[in-house]
């Protein structure tokens, strides 16, 4: 993903794609379904026309923030596996906000998208804290607050609406708007694409423009040399794991201030914190990268959605195929050790 | 400023699409050409009725809620010679709540005449759907949704859970009975109201302990609590939790393997469970299901629908004296004498002697 431009950076992903769906129809084949049936409804479902578009954008949003989140923690040697209970958080903040204030829109709107940031930086502070000061893991930490957050959660719900889900957010916060639902005929794509677009350059910015994302980055390298330079490690973990948390709870509030509305209580989580760290993977942890992956990831799992409605494929065999698809693009790094060895036979020749 | 943004947005889709396009290339366009004929078929308006549903989180094999609405759709599809697929019955399954708006979406797009949607969390989805595209009829079971092409469906699940609750006092050896609701929302405490009250008509006495798993899907928070109910003596367990009820009948099965001479009676609910209590061939740990039929429900509307008289706007209650609730066959679990009475209950209420709260009695 690096600025290294060759044949084979794009060669790689293209053979990766091709492999993923080459055994994806293979076991659709097997299952006695039709593969290319299958393909065609993927594809229709993810571009076929204005309102598989909108839910496409709409679905890869959060991805783009999760993405982000784990993304720059791994930038500052950060494991942070507690994007999904920041996500919750965040969400629970951001609907909360929504529905309790009634404020004109531009006050309104950002304070709910602030108040979900907080809540999510808020989330992350802690493990931040416990690592900077006593060491402790952060994959423990993050794991064992993704816990706390979905139940803590969850008797926020019931304690702040009396039921199983808050209200639904007054219009002034939300991030819907008639425009884009006529634009995509009545999709719930709503103005979360702007802000995770935003994000991905504000962290560009910040990790390559700015003294702090410098200090962050370097601290993520070699603590040790950082701390011999001068810089304040302890401090620098726990505000990288804020901005990570941050991330995590922005994504959140897509889903409260944009595709729901409201939050529900829930026993499992969204699953969008963790697809995050693979987000972040694929993208190889650059805000640009985390975009492409968030893409990928987003517009599979929306158009996957298509498969058992176009092509009467069971959930259980596409979930199989598109978990295929991203493992194969994930293991990028094995068709690259193969074209290595391809190229240097024939070097030999 | 927002439209640079969004220009951007969208060109790194369609480059995305491209590449994505390059990649699947020799095969997407032959096939593409069959699909769109598929989805353009439409069947004359005279004709009958196409249907189809969207499933909650359970899914359509959720033994339950979700499998009776597609054994109702089944059957109709069935009997008026119609096939799977456009311009016939289907379904969609929902994995997430997210799910809901898209799938709907879906099934409108495919020009279904009657869209279903099954259960109360899904009334949101239904009502902002209905309302943009009023030509499709649409059915919310469970919860009610105004709109003039909207029929909502809703269930005396009281009055099927009282005789449950009859039968269950009537049956304990232990005085104590459980009760393991999904989430705790309106649906769910007709069903916990109707069996307390059932259980009290008979013996004030007896304890019912109530327990809400906030869950429809997940089995083993249902086996938990079930596992802490038999433990504490009850051994009848009634269980209105979905795909979560699951696991109630795993923990009494297992029970029962271990100490063959006590009971781990469980109640179903939805469907006819019997096949879910079987521990082997002369064992099974279902002492009776309270049918709630989905099916029937889907079946009156249909049929009124293909007469022409789609009660768009109605809210219809299905109860006793329909058979939309009702106790399945016990196959020789509950007593003569204990159907006997239960059937002096079932004529109390259909008459209307005895009315059955929909909320729990505090």
């Amino acid at each position: 993903m690096k600025s290294k431009f060759n044949s084979k950076s794009i060669l790689v992903p293209l053979i990766s794609i091709v492999l993923g769906l080459l055994i994806g129809a293979i076991i659709m084949w097997l299952s006695g379904y039709d593969a290319i049936k299958g393909y065609v409804a993927l594809w229709n479902g993810i571009f076929g026309d204005a309102y598989a578009m909108g839910e496409t954008v709409r679905q890869i949003a959060p991805y783009i923030l999760a993405g982000l989140a784990v993304a720059f923690a791994f930038r500052t040697g950060l494991f942070n596996i507690g994007v999904e209970g920041q996500l919750l958080v965040g969400w629970f903040a951001a609907a909360y906000v929504g529905t309790t204030f009634e404020l004109p829109t531009i006050i309104h709107l950002p304070l709910a998208l602030l108040a979900a940031a907080a809540a999510g930086a808020l989330w992350a502070f802690l493990p931040g804290l416990l690592k900077a000061t006593l060491q402790v893991h952060e994959v423990i930490v993050t794991i064992m607050m993704n816990y706390i957050a979905l139940h803590v959660v969850n008797a926020l719900i019931k304690a702040s609406s009396g039921t199983y889900k808050t209200e639904t957010i007054h219009d002034s916060a939300s991030l819907r708007s008639p425009f884009l639902e006529q634009l995509t005929d009545y999709s719930t794509l709503h103005y979360g694409f702007i802000v995770a677009i935003l994000m991905v350059i504000f962290m560009w910015f910040l990790l390559e423009r700015t003294k702090t994302g410098f200090e962050l980055k370097a601290v993520g390298f070699n603590d040790h040399a950082s701390q011999y330079a001068g810089m304040n490690v302890k401090k620098n973990i726990i505000v990288s794991m804020m901005i990570s948390g941050g991330f995590a709870g922005l994504a959140g509030a897509m889903e409260g201030l944009g595709t729901f509305g409201y939050i529900t209580e829930s026993t499992d989580f969204t699953g969008i914190g963790f697809d995050g760290i693979a987000v972040a993977l694929l993208g190889a942890n650059t805000p640009i990268g985390v975009l492409f992956g968030a893409i990928l990831f987003g517009s599979l799992k929306y158009g996957s959605l298509n498969m058992p409605n176009a092509a009467g494929v069971p959930i259980e065999i596409v979930s199989i195929v598109i978990a295929l698809i991203i493992f194969f693009v994930a293991s990028g790094y094995i068709i690259r050790v193969f074209l290595e060895k391809m190229s240097k036979k024939k070097e030999a020749k | 400023m927002k439209f640079k943004k969004k220009g951007l947005a969208l060109s790194v889709m369609m480059s995305a699409g491209l590449l994505l396009a390059a990649c699947g290339g020799d095969k997407e366009p032959e096939a593409e050409k069959p699909v769109d004929e598929g989805t353009a078929t439409d069947t004359p308006s005279n004709e009958v009725l196409s249907v189809a549903m969207v499933t909650d989180t359970g899914g359509v094999d959720d033994k339950s809620f979700n499998q009776s609405a597609w054994k109702g759709i089944t059957e109709y599809g069935e009997a008026n010679g119609l096939e799977r697929g456009d311009g016939g019955y289907d379904y969609l399954p929902s994995t997430k709540e997210a799910d809901f708006k898209p799938n709907l979406n879906n099934l409108v797009r495919r020009d279904f005449d009657i869209v279903f949607g099954i259960g109360y969390l899904m009334d949101d989805a239904i009502k902002e759907i209905a309302s943009q595209k009023p030509d499709t009829n649409f059915v919310i079971v469970d919860s009610e949704v105004e709109g003039d092409n909207v029929a909502s469906v809703m269930f005396k699940e009281q009055e099927g859970a009282f005789l449950a609750g009859v039968a269950a006092a009537l049956t304990t050896e232990t005085d104590k009975i459980g009760f393991v609701g999904g989430m705790d929302i309106p649906v769910i405490k007709r069903f916990e109201a109707g069996f307390i009250e059932g259980v009290k008509a008979i013996n004030p006495d007896i304890k019912v302990d109530v327990q809400y798993v906030a869950s429809f899907t997940d089995a083993a928070l249902g086996k938990g609590a079930a596992s802490r109910m038999y433990a504490s003596g009850a051994d009848i367990v009634f269980h209105a939790a979905g795909g979560a009820g699951v696991g109630v009948f795993a923990e009494a099965k297992e029970l029962k393997k271990a100490s063959p001479d006590k009971n781990f009676w469980v109640i179903g609910v939805d469907s006819d469970q019997y096949e879910e209590g079987k521990v082997d061939e002369n064992t099974n740990v279902t002492l009776t299901s309270m049918l709630k039929r989905v099916d029937v429900a889907v079946t009156d509307i249909t049929e009124r629908a293909n007469k022409g008289e789609f009660p768009g706007g109605e809210t219809l209650v299905y109860g006793l004296e329909d058979e939309g609730v009702i106790l399945a066959d016990s196959r020789g679990a509950i007593s003569e004498e204990v159907l006997a009475k239960v059937a002096e209950f079932e004529a109390k209420i259909a008459s209307g002697e005895i009315e059955v709260p929909e909320e729990p009695v505090k």
